[in-house]
């Protein structure tokens, strides 16, 4: 054999499209071999007479390539450019290869050439379909011991890298009128016809060059080679300002509404990426309409050793030859049904490459096709099949038998070739949730019924014709344009199910499922175990259910369950095709949402000066809050311990920012709050405020918060934190839909305030300075005040309030005026010595004064009356959302969970939140459970724990003791009101 | 992902910016006070979650903010019309189960 | 009152200090404005345009500019118009005498321009809506999503776009902004 010695001794002087010049070299299993530009992994390999490149998956069998595409099931391979760009699983027959790739097998060891799991192979016996299902049934205690590690060690295909991808991946969104998926000849035609009527057209290719099956094809198209015209109309595509022509790019996913998932992968095929090339992008695509030319997949035929290295299809075979000018083998045995693998035996021979004989089972071969044969001298054997081969690590040779004869002979080949027909690709189809139609004449599915606004042309609509088929592009394009092509041989025959040689010897392994080991017999066992529809059976031997989804396997499957349960076809069904048509990488569907980008961090105005304070914050929602100040030395118990005496003995300045905020304005706005709210609200002035519960129609508490009054027809209303937007959507909802007539407006103005609340003793001396225009003294402006006035210059709205207990102000400024009015104000609560609080210490204050926390004091399921908060509740309003709710009987009965104080007889014991509560610890299992701790603390104000918790008639058990069990020990507690500090409440007050 | 037209934006806009928003025309009692037990329950708490035709409302809400309408085959996920809040429920033509090219 | 400290406060805005782009996307905070949410019911649409001086857009998805000031189409009875600070728009929408909420949203939003040949490219990496001229011309506006937050996109030019977002959201849409301007580029 002669070719350039470097790139491969299987290389052939002459064929092929690579420059020999221009090589790459990789290294498989520390190998080191010189490849051409623009090679697969698996070309490559070829070139050099590598045909062993992994292990089976169940049986450890040796296997080679199948396929020269992306339905390739065999060749999986392990990827890496250094440990953590390093991808298991990649297909040999889609990467292409660059200079320094390090490509190594999976599934073997201690190496591919002698691996000890292939000692399965000798138990299959044991490991027929079903095995697992049926082995490992008991003793149930091994599960968790014994078998489930061993089947974990031995299962799995390839090893995910351990390191964080460094890569970055894009993402865009993008519209046209026209989606083309699929570049062969109706592909590139049905683009030239939509480019010429000015639409936006999209033409994507999942290969690296136009051309689909002109790669190897002998096809002619406006008189020149056919892959020649491609390259020439995908340039002219590019030029023309509507068109866009993606290559690399996997059309993996057709959704609803013309919607359509696209993976361009950027790359994966470049020795040195550009440092702001993203590793692959993600196309989200909303196209008008969707012309798919997907073109068809070559099907391997069913017989036994079906699966040696060095059997794969013809057409593989030829777009090796023709396409990268590699020779599969010296002497090349054909075994088919169908007259496409003759096209590729003719080729191979004209190459100089011995063909040992075309074994076809069909006793009629096309006349074309054995004319050709005859003139070239090939032997071809019809009415034959290879009944078996042998070879431990790639095929010698093969076993020929006539259809129904008994003399075996064997013939020497280091290749087979096979060809079982043809099977549309009708995935994107399906996909689309179009409806399929069994072709009995041809035993295929094609489209049938469209769910969408798409057509599919070419073979993935089963026109075989070309001439046909350049018609049907065109028309579907819409534009008008000439295109004439013709192929040297049209192709007959073809075949679905089990070859003669399949079976139905017990030992015999006829592969219908390469990835995942499952062959003729499999599937003859699932049926005759009772599975009766193909999606048991397909579950029963997982045929179809590998990586490649069965894009070689699941007409032969189907067709072998058809066969045993004596039903046609159609009746048997075909399990459903599902996005994504080939595996895509998880970085291309996070695409930007990883770090900083996964989710947005909330900050306030104020964030950069608390953490120059040293603030460690908590995440609360998307909002990153404040959560404690430790000054040097503190943990955060003792940080929290200083701050909650501090406010409550001197003063402390807390960033309350977050809360949700909703302005309702106009005439009508009293009348709408008293309808979302149980409280009444035209009673309150202008100038007040009121704290307001907010319950759905089923009568639970779904928000609470402060709401001022501004004036007759403008309000002010805070929400709890995370409460923000579905509150304004609440709102929205009735406003829109139910009280349409009511003349107000929200808007949500979280954003536009900066809320700075000071609180303490010392809180109206902090703000005093700072508040210009009004009197702030407990007669002119007591609690629950309300009043716009300028702080520090700056128009902003005051509001007397407290979360504390304490006497409290809570100043809200225009948001970019937010840091310098803190700034001011924390200088001088330093100075009279108040502290900087955080969330932590907010929630203990509160929880001291029985102050609840709406979503952990409540959980959807507590009433205002349950929280102890049926004053809020108005008794006179005819209506409002949750005044019907309220009065259901289960919610009016005796003995509902209510909230209460809960002190331990041990005053350092802390209880854990969500801790359950019993009368009587000593009775038996499961015990009859009153309620449990929703909030727990540490008092440093009081020297010992405070609790609050839902207990079953809570309120009727005060001083009663209750039990909260725990694990190791079981802790006492009294019931007790809520209020734990100042219960008179004269602290407010200042 | 669904494609919706927003009758108020009059433009077809990616789900993306909806949310979807339980069953349509399902009217708050204006004597809800009033009402029984089990018409407070026949109005809260049941629906009839058809397979088919099915009324829903949506809100456009990362578009114009407003409540509508849809008429949706949830077999098919076609939208059959969308119409905005307060029109009484609309006629709808005939689902359509594909055609055949 | 104590004068002692109660000196006027300053601005700090979000996003003062960053700055990114690529060759074909240049993206820039904007100046502070003075801005508000105007709702309005149709009758009274004609009374607050005049009283802002600038005609309130009633098609979908379109703005328009006058007086110094932009209102933006958002819903069929919902503008954000803008301007420059101290621009007053609140007394002055209060001046038409006519039903309608005027709402300061001046500090609740920010505005990042993006400007450049691959501006759209780069606002599509997490905007769902079709930007090419036909569909989104200059003027056009609307408000939609940004990766995971929402934003008002105005375009103010055939490339160029000015993304209006709430302040603790514009790091994060300045972040995927920048990260669609690296891909553009490409």
């Amino acid at each position: 054999m002669s070719g350039s010695s470097n790139s491969g001794a299987f290389r052939i002087k002459g064929a092929g499209r690579h420059t020999p010049a221009r090589t790459a070299r990789f290294t498989f299993d520390g190998k080191t071999y010189t490849a051409l530009e623009g090679d697969t992994v698996a070309s490559a390999l070829l070139a050099h007479g590598v045909h062993l490149l992994g292990r089976s998956f169940k049986y450890h069998r040796p296997r080679g390539i199948l396929t020269a595409g992306p339905e390739e099931p065999n060749a999986l391979l392990d990827v890496s450019r250094d440990a953590a760009r390093r991808q298991p699983n990649v297909r040999a027959t889609v990467q292409e290869v660059f200079d320094g790739a390090k490509i190594a097998s999976q599934n073997r060891w201690p190496s591919l050439k002698y691996d000890i799991g292939s000692f399965n192979d000798l138990l299959s016996p044991f490991f027929a379909a079903g095995f697992y299902y049926k082995t490992f049934m008991w003793p149930r205690e091994a599960w968790h011991k014994l078998y489930e590690p061993i089947i974990r060690r031995a299962a799995g295909l390839g090893e995910a890298p351990k390191e964080g991808d460094p890569d970055h991946y894009a993402s865009r969104y993008v519209h046209c009128d026209i989606l083309i998926a699929g570049a062969g000849v109706a592909g590139l035609t049905a683009a030239l016809s939509a480019a010429a009527t000015g639409k936006k057209v999209i033409l994507v290719d999942e290969q690296p060059e136009v051309g689909g099956a002109l790669h190897y094809a002998s096809t002619t198209i406006d008189g020149q080679d056919g892959y020649d015209w491609a390259q020439a109309t995908a340039a002219k595509l590019k030029a023309m300002p509507n068109v866009t022509v993606l290559t690399r790019t996997t059309v993996f996913g057709y959704y609803n509404h013309g919607f359509l998932g696209l993976t361009e992968r950027v790359t994966d095929h470049i020795a040195l990426p550009g440092k702001d090339s993203p590793r692959e992008r993600l196309w989200q695509v909303r196209a008008k309409k969707v012309i798919l030319a997907t073109g068809s997949i070559e099907r391997h035929m069913v017989f036994a050793n079906n699966d040696r290295p060095g059997i794969m299809l013809a057409s593989a075979a030829r777009s090796f030859l023709n396409h990268h000018g590699v020779a599969v083998g010296h002497s090349v045995g054909v075994y088919t049904a169908h007259d496409s693998a003759y096209e590729a035996a003719f080729d191979l021979k004209r190459a100089g490459v011995s063909i040992a004989a075309i074994v076809d089972s069909r006793s009629n071969p096309g006349e074309a096709v054995l004319s050709e044969a005859r003139a070239l001298g090939i032997d071809v054997l019809a009415g034959h099949s290879v009944k078996d081969t042998s070879g431990r690590l790639r095929i010698s040779s093969m076993t020929v038998v006539r259809n129904g004869g008994a003399n075996a002979r064997k013939i020497k080949v280091d290749a087979l070739i096979v060809s079982a027909g043809w099977t549309p690709s009708v995935h994107l189809f399906s996909q689309s949730r179009g409806k399929l139609r069994f072709d009995e004449a041809n035993q295929r599915f094609l489209p049938d019924v469209y769910a969408q606004n798409s057509i599919s042309v070419g073979a993935c609509n089963g026109t075989d014709d070309l001439a046909e088929l350049i018609d049907e592009a065109i028309a579907a394009g819409g534009g008008s344009v000439a295109v004439s092509g013709e192929n040297r041989f049209e192709w007959t025959g073809g075949m679905i199910g089990a070859a003669e040689g399949a079976g139905p010897e017990h030992a015999v392994k006829a592969f219908v499922d390469f990835q995942h080991d499952v062959t003729a017999k499999d599937i003859r066992l699932a049926v005759r175990e009772g599975m009766h529809s193909i999606e048991h059976i397909k579950r029963f031997t997982t045929n179809g259910m590998a990586s490649d989804q069965g894009k070689l396997s699941n007409m032969h499957g189907l067709a072998i369950a058809s066969e045993m349960l004596g039903k046609p076809i159609p009746q048997v069904g075909l399990t459903t095709f599902r996005a994504p048509y080939t595996p895509v990488t998880y970085g291309t569907l996070i695409a930007h949402s990883r770090g900083e980008l996964f989710d947005p961090a909330r900050k306030t105005p104020m964030h950069a000066l608390e953490a120059a304070e040293g603030a460690e914050f908590e995440d609360v929602g998307n909002w990153r809050r404040a959560w404690y100040f430790p000054k040097r030395g503190e943990d955060m118990h003792a940080a929290v311990n200083r701050e909650c005496k501090t406010v409550r003995e001197v003063g402390g300045v807390f960033d309350a920012s977050t809360l949700g905020k909703i302005e309702v304005v106009g005439p009508d706005a009293a009348a709408f709050l008293n309808l979302l709210y149980t409280n009444a609200w035209d009673t309150l002035k202008p100038g007040k405020s009121r704290y307001g519960i907010m319950t759905r129609e089923d009568g639970f508490i779904y928000d609470d918060g402060v709401v001022g009054r501004l004036a007759e027809d403008r309000f002010h209303v805070t929400t709890t934190t995370g409460g923000a937007p579905r509150v304004l959507n609440h709102m929205e909802d009735y406003l829109q839909t139910e009280f349409p007539h009511l003349k107000v407006w929200l808007t949500s103005t979280t954003e536009q305030w900066a809320v700075i609340a000071v609180q303490g003793p010392k809180a109206r001396e902090i703000i005093q300075p700072f508040v210009e225009g009004l009197d702030i003294s407990n007669e002119a402006f007591p609690h629950m005040s309300v009043a716009e006035c300028n702080v520090m210059g700056v128009p902003s709205r005051l509001f007397r309030m407290s979360f504390t207990g304490e006497l409290g102000f809570e100043v809200n400024v225009p948001a970019d005026f937010g840091p310098a009015v803190w700034k001011a104000i924390w200088e001088r609560a330093q100075s009279l010595g108040a502290c900087l609080y955080g969330t932590e210490t907010m929630h203990v204050l509160r929880a001291e004064k029985g102050y609840i926390i709406v979503g952990q004091d409540t959980d959807g399921t507590v009433t205002p009356d349950d929280a102890g908060l049926n004053w809020a509740v108005s008794k006179k309003k005819t209506d409002f959302v949750g005044i019907r709710g309220l009065k259901r009987p289960d919610l009016v009965r005796d003995g509902r969970k209510q909230l209460v104080g809960l002190l331990t007889k041990d005053p350092k014991e802390v209880l854990e939140e969500g801790g359950q509560i019993v009368a009587d610890p000593n009775q038996p299992k499961p015990m009859t459970m009153l309620g449990h701790v929703t909030s727990s603390y540490w008092s440093e104000n009081l020297g010992r724990s405070i609790a609050i918790a839902l207990v079953a008639g809570g309120r009727a058990r005060m001083g009663e003791t209750l039990y909260v069990p725990m694990a190791d020990k079981t802790i006492a507690v009294e019931v007790t009101d809520m209020v734990f500090v100042d219960k008179e409440g004269g602290r407010i007050n200042g | 992902m669904l494609l919706i037209h927003c009758p108020y934006c009059e433009e077809d806009r990616s789900e993306l910016e909806f949310r979807w928003a339980g069953e349509a025309h399902i009217a708050r009692p204006e004597n809800i006070s009033a009402i029984s037990d089990e018409e407070f329950a026949e109005f809260f708490f049941l629906r009839n979650n058809e397979k088919g035709l099915t009324y829903e409302r949506w809100r456009h809400i990362h578009g114009c903010g407003r409540f509508f309408n849809a008429a949706r085959d949830t077999i098919s996920d076609k939208f059959l019309m969308t119409y905005k809040a307060g029109l009484p429920k609309q006629p709808v033509p005939a689902s359509g189960e594909g055609e055949t090219r | 009152m104590v004068d002692s400290g109660a000196n006027v406060a300053t601005r700090t805005l979000p996003l003062s200090g960053v700055h990114g782009g690529s060759s074909v996307v240049r993206l820039e905070a904007a100046a502070p404005a003075e801005r508000i949410n105007l709702r309005v019911r149709a009758e009274d649409v004609a009374a607050l345009s005049a009283a802002l001086g600038v005609d309130l857009p009633v098609k979908p998805k379109t703005s328009s500019s006058g007086n110094g000031r932009t209102a933006l189409w958002i819903g069929p009875d919902e503008w954000l118009v803008f301007g420059d600070v101290r621009t007053g728009l609140v007394a002055s929408a209060a001046k038409s005498g006519a039903l309608h909420s005027a709402t300061d949203v001046s500090h609740r939003n920010t505005a990042i321009l993006v400007s450049g040949p691959g501006s759209a490219a780069a606002i599509n990496t997490g905007c769902p809506q079709d930007l090419s001229l036909d569909a989104f011309p200059i003027g056009a506006c609307s408000r939609t999503l940004f990766g995971k937050v929402e934003i008002v996109l105005l375009r103010t030019a055939e490339d160029a776009f000015r993304v209006e977002v709430w302040r603790s959201f514009s790091d994060y849409a300045f972040g995927l902004l920048s990260e669609g301007a690296r891909d553009a580029a490409l």
